[in-house]
């Protein structure tokens, strides 16, 4: 299969080794993969962050880069959920017909990424080893958008020398939110220290997650505190135990 | 009455602006007709195994339970108000004689005199309908039931139910009530609560603190 | 602490984050706020998961609402008919002026300085209580948390449980103070009973009562009023005059539907299969309750907001708070923060509206999108949908202004949409990131400290340095067709 992969604007600029991850494991299971590089961003901050008018080119931009593309796999449930539940609502607001019915036909093709393993390859083992005691922290677009269910957990388990510590208070937001972070930065920290006191007391080494957002979030507190909890994307992790993986990023 | 009916006016064209065009009645009766109800009506027990249930609702509530052959009502209501400690109870007009054991004062009320219902020991009652899953009797304006003060201000009630009053589900019972909901009604659940202080859920607040049951195996009826 | 210390909030005087801040401090309400939410949700979710249909009463309870909606004007008229036939005065208020005129206005033609009141957020959201006040007549509060609020001069936080930000020894100082108890005990048992004796005398006594209402009953011409604690059976049975306060929303077609909102309500509510009691009445019954019956239909701001077909959704709600106790946002600031009526993910979206955009314009901000509000509303209002829509009309609006254009937020957002258009622009914009974040990046390769907004960012967390090279920086080096041919020339290969 010919898998096009979207990035993301902020696992560009951020987070390079979970995309690098996500080649790794599916180039493993025999795929080609191809990164079309005029892609840009979702659109989710400016729509989430109500400049809706403004999100409508940036989401005509992507619907362009990848009109033809067989299969599009994205490492992050949000800028899924963006497209699943705001695409159509947006293209419409914008009375362009021709996008929507564009839209349309291209979101039965886009994949997050461990959802790609599993509902769209069947996968549940891809043959990673990581010897690590690892807890899973649920994102809100991947529960609630995407329904993904214990995808991830399935997925995890069948890692060899993986220790999977389950996380109390799994549905409650970690605070992270996109701009909310930053508008209501005191709530959002208030929420972050609740989640990253669920984080702390599993007694894992590493917290992982299908969103870097929430992550990035979730590691600004764990370094601040000095706490050596480390956070990896699920990809990084998936592509671990192989001589030439690129593994995790410490 | 000019004032409210500027403001009636002035709401009503506000909502009509707001909706556009309007359709007839014929049009929102048929509109309304195509809802999905897909939820459950009835429930899959037998009639013996719902009564179990609703015994098991009542005595989570805290309830008294009590069960009945329709040839034993009064000598039930008898034991009942004797573990009570009660001499008597008020009641509606319409309750059954044959109910009433003897040696006890059943006084009835025909009017909503509150001080005197309030100096009462307690009040019995029959009902409408009683809901199994939720474990709710439906109480109306009615023979045999009364007006709402009457089972409302005493401190103790004792309602008498039938079997074949009870059903398994709520819209089971809106079936049953379909033709008399014009008439007060009052669904009661249990002795009454608050959860008002850290959500502790305390009974005894207004209503009467203390419910009995008697259920009556009507079989026959 | 041992004394009240009330939250006298004044309506619409700070926004989100500042009040929220100010809230994040009171660790006695935080406390009281995640346990309340923490029992009734543990407690709702026992009770939905016990019925197989729920999702089809959801999707039936949001049909009936959306539909009566529809056709407000028809079921409301329809309401008023069959309520006036039976013996009902029904008054209209377009708004909270109105409604309070009059209100007053009955309360004084029969003498009365006192009235007994339910719980009805309809009548804060008018302030009744300050304008009987002011004209000598004492509204008496009758429900548990309420009567708390009114002792301690406080505002509710929550519209289904009002004084969930306040403890039982708060309760039981005022207690002890209002109703000179000095040796109460602080068991919730000692208190509820404390209540039932001090609000006995005004239930036998008091002769006009005032009610909000759940439902008004279209085909009925009913009202529907859910309760637990028996103070709303005491007011509307013993008084001779009944007035209820009701917004226009509220109507539902038909007695049946009663039938799906009756499972829904209390689930949501309060985590129980039946609250203890509902009570259906219709105008005036010879021989039974209230002689006298009057209902005040309210718009107050709700006429418009079904004009705007993405937030008209709003109005469906039945008020069951269940969105409240799910938000994990509500848990950390307590209903306070929001500074109106109506608090939580539904106060975030009613409010600004009723208020036509002029208040609460940080309401829709006051949330992360995480969707557990819409994932338990029993008419699945979407709420974040919502929130996005209202965050549209804010942004939109600011930007019609002149300091809305150039303030930092639109400028850099302006800024970042212009690059996210083109990939050539983003990259460059990538590299310039990567090198003048240096001056920001301590020795461990973090970044503990950003300028401006940013800094909301960095006062609780750090910020990993952005990586030398990015993911499309790497891929056109070591995986792009041009690739090989490049590392090649470096002497590596990419086989």
């Amino acid at each position: 299969m010919r898998i096009s992969l979207f990035i993301t604007c902020y696992n560009d600029a951020l987070f390079p080794e979970t995309g690098k991850a996500v080649v790794s494991v599916l180039e493993r299971l025999g795929h080609e993969i191809e990164f079309r590089p005029e892609q840009t961003c979702c659109g989710q901050m400016h729509w989430n962050t109500g400049y809706l008018r403004e999100a409508v080119p940036i989401i005509r931009h992507f619907v362009r880069v990848y009109q033809d593309a067989e299969t599009v796999v994205i490492p992050s449930s949000s800028c899924v959920a963006m497209m699943r539940d705001h695409y159509v609502k947006a293209a419409e607001m914008d009375g362009d017909a021709k996008l929507v019915a564009e839209v349309e036909a291209l979101l039965p093709r886009i994949y997050e990424f461990s959802e790609f393993l599993v509902r769209g390859l069947g996968i549940e083992d891809v043959g990673a080893s990581y010897p690590h005691k690892v807890t899973y922290h649920a994102s809100c677009h991947s529960m609630r958008s995407l329904h993904l269910g214990d995808i991830p957990i399935r997925l995890l388990k069948n890692v060899r020398g993986l220790d999977l510590q389950p996380i109390q208070n799994i549905q409650e937001c970690c605070g992270f939110g996109g701009t909310f972070s930053i508008k209501n930065a005191d709530v959002s920290s208030a929420m972050l220290a609740d989640k990253v006191r669920n984080v702390l007391n599993t007694g894992a080494e590493v917290c992982t997650a299908v969103d870097n957002s929430c992550l990035m979030h979730l590691y600004g507190s764990l370094h601040r505190q000095r706490t050596f909890v480390r956070t990896a994307h699920l990809a990084e992790i998936l592509a671990s135990g192989h001589a030439d993986s690129p593994g995790v990023v410490a | 009455m000019t004032e409210t009916s500027h403001h009636r006016a002035t709401i009503l064209a506000s909502i009509r602006l707001s909706l556009g065009t309007p359709q007839t009645a014929d049009q929102i009766a048929a509109e309304y007709a195509t809802i999905k109800r897909t939820y459950r009506r009835y429930g899959t027990m037998n009639h013996d195994e719902l009564v179990d249930f609703f015994e098991d609702r009542l005595r989570e509530y805290d309830a008294g339970v009590y069960r009945a052959e329709l040839n034993a009502i009064a000598s039930t209501i008898s034991a009942i108000l004797t573990k009570r400690g009660k001499h008597g109870l008020v009641m509606p007009s319409g309750i059954p004689k044959s109910w009433l054991p003897q040696a006890f004062d059943f006084e009835q009320i025909d009017d909503e005199d509150a001080y005197r219902i309030d100096r009462s020991e307690g009040v019995m009652t029959g009902c409408t309908v009683a809901i199994a899953e939720t474990g709710s009797i439906v109480l109306q304006n009615a023979p045999g039931q009364g007006p709402r003060i009457l089972s409302l201000v005493p401190d103790y009630h004792l309602c008498v139910v039938r079997a074949g009053q009870i059903v398994s589900q709520v819209p089971e019972a809106f079936d049953r009530l379909a033709g008399s909901s014009s008439l007060p009604t009052t669904f009661v659940s249990g002795p009454s609560a608050t959860a008002d202080i850290e959500m502790t859920r305390i009974k005894g607040v207004h209503g009467p603190r203390f419910l009995d049951v008697l259920i009556v195996n009507d079989a026959t009826a | 602490m041992s004394e009240l210390e009330v939250h006298a909030t004044e309506w619409h005087t700070r926004d989100f984050p500042t009040a929220a801040k100010d809230l994040l401090q009171d660790s006695q309400t935080r406390k009281n706020v995640q346990h309340a939410t923490n029992v009734i949700q543990g407690k709702r979710n026992t009770v939905v998961a016990e019925l197989p249909d729920w999702e089809d009463l959801r999707e039936a309870g949001s049909q009936v609402r959306a539909h009566a909606l529809r056709h407000l004007d028809y079921y409301l008229t329809q309401f008023e008919e069959n309520c006036t036939r039976a013996g009902g005065h029904v008054h209209w208020a377009s708004d909270a002026a109105e409604a309070n005129r009059i209100i007053l206005g009955l309360v004084q033609k029969h003498q009365a300085t006192e009235v007994i009141k339910i719980k009805t957020m309809t009548s804060e959201e008018v302030g009744l209580n300050a304008h009987l006040e002011a004209n000598g007549i004492r509204p008496i509060e009758t429900d548990l948390a309420e009567l708390i609020i009114q002792m301690g001069k406080d505002r509710p936080s929550h519209f289904v449980a009002p004084a969930l930000h306040v403890n039982r020894q708060q309760v039981r100082a005022m207690f002890q103070r209002e109703m000179n108890l000095p040796d109460l005990g602080d068991e919730p048992e000692d208190l509820a009973t404390a209540a039932r004796n001090y609000l006995r005398e005004k239930f036998l006594r008091i002769k006009v009562a005032i009610s909000g209402g759940n439902f008004l009953i279209a085909d009925s011409g009913g009202i529907c009023i859910t309760e637990s604690e028996g103070n709303g059976r005491m007011c509307l049975t013993l008084p001779d005059v009944l007035i209820s306060i009701v917004g226009i929303e509220k109507v539902i077609p038909s007695y049946r539907d009663l039938e799906i909102f009756l499972q829904t309500l209390p689930r949501s509510a309060t985590g129980e299969r039946m609250n203890p009691y509902n009570s259906t009445w219709c105008g005036v019954h010879p021989g039974d309750g209230p002689q006298e019956f009057h209902v005040v239909l309210l718009d107050n701001g709700r006429s418009p907001i079904l004009a705007d077909k993405e937030a008209s959704q709003t109005l469906k709600c039945i008020r069951c708070a269940a969105c409240l106790n799910a938000c994990p946002v509500y848990h950390q600031t307590g209903g306070h923060a929001y500074e109106s009526v109506y608090a939580g993910p539904i106060g975030a979206i009613l409010t600004p509206q009723l208020q036509s955009m002029k208040e609460g314009r940080s309401l829709p901000y006051a949330s992360s999108l995480c969707g557990a509000c819409y994932e338990v509303c029993p008419v699945k209002i979407n709420i974040p949908e919502v929130l996005i829509h209202l965050r549209g009309k804010v942004v939109r609006e600011d930007q019609a202004t002149l300091g809305g254009k150039l303030s930092l937020w639109n400028i850099g957002m302006q800024a970042a949409a212009f690059l996210f258009k083109d990939s050539g622009r983003l990259a460059m914009a990538e590299h310039m990131g990567q090198i003048g974040q240096k001056v920001l990046v301590s020795k461990n390769g973090f970044i503990e400290w950003m300028p401006l907004m940013l800094s909301g960012w960095t006062q609780t967390r750090d910020l990993k340095a952005m990586p030398a090279q990015s993911f499309r920086d790497w891929w056109a080096k070591e995986k792009s067709p041009n690739a090989s041919a490049n590392l090649r020339a470096e002497g590596r290969s990419n086989d």
